[in-house]
């Protein structure tokens, strides 16, 4: 699955630890979740998607 | 963003829950080796004193279990699905390799007696590779 955290961690000039800690998760995980390795969990890419005040479908996307 | 301190935070609550782990794994290596030395060194035979300390020993073995599943508790989501693909390798060798140690044994193609200890220290051998191998698959 494909998404736009990098983007958009960016945009926040965020580091992945920044990240990991707003999101209670390892650095690791959120480098492998970037990297589209790891696929999170609904209860995870909710509180990924309220943490850049965005809808889930804007961040991920299924398609290969 | 706010930046949490070093208890509600993930890194900080992990490194809590490993030492307390390491802690309770020393303090249960200690109960194996009065156990083991103990017998051997000073009370001998004695069934009181031997079952007593065995007692002990799982007693804290107790400790161990729950520390470990507070430990993997704490995990996050990636990290418990790490550790429980570990666990699962883990323990199809320690079943699979057991039970052909034990037969190995059995049938006399080993000649040395087949021990427990082995096979302890192929189940942590496994453990550690498939922890290693999990962690540079989400690399």
């Amino acid at each position: 699955m494909k998404n736009r955290l990098k983007v958009l961690r960016a945009e926040r000039d965020w580091t992945q630890a920044d990240l990991a800690s707003a999101l209670d998760v390892s650095r690791q995980t959120v480098n492998a979740i970037e990297t589209g390795k790891y696929d999170p969990s609904l209860p995870l890419a909710f509180k990924i998607a309220r943490l850049f005040e965005k809808q889930i479908e804007e961040i991920f996307n299924d398609e290969e | 963003m706010t930046k949490k301190n070093d208890s509600t935070n993930w890194p900080g609550q992990t490194k809590k829950t490993t030492l307390r782990l390491a802690k309770w794994i020393i303090l249960w290596v200690l109960t194996v080796a009065i156990v083991s030395f103990g017998a051997a060194l000073f009370w001998g035979e004695n069934h009181l004193i031997n079952s007593l300390a065995i007692l002990l020993n799982v007693g804290v073995g107790i400790g161990v279990i729950m520390a470990m599943i507070n430990h993997l508790k704490k995990q996050d989501e990636m990290m418990q699905k790490v550790q429980l693909e570990a666990m699962g390798i883990s323990l199809g060798v320690a079943i699979v390799g057991g039970i052909a140690f034990s037969m190995l044994d059995s049938t006399n193609v080993i000649p040395f007696n087949a021990e427990i200890s082995y096979l302890v220290m192929i189940i942590a051998f496994t453990y550690l590779v498939s922890v290693f191998v999990n962690l540079r698959r989400y690399k």
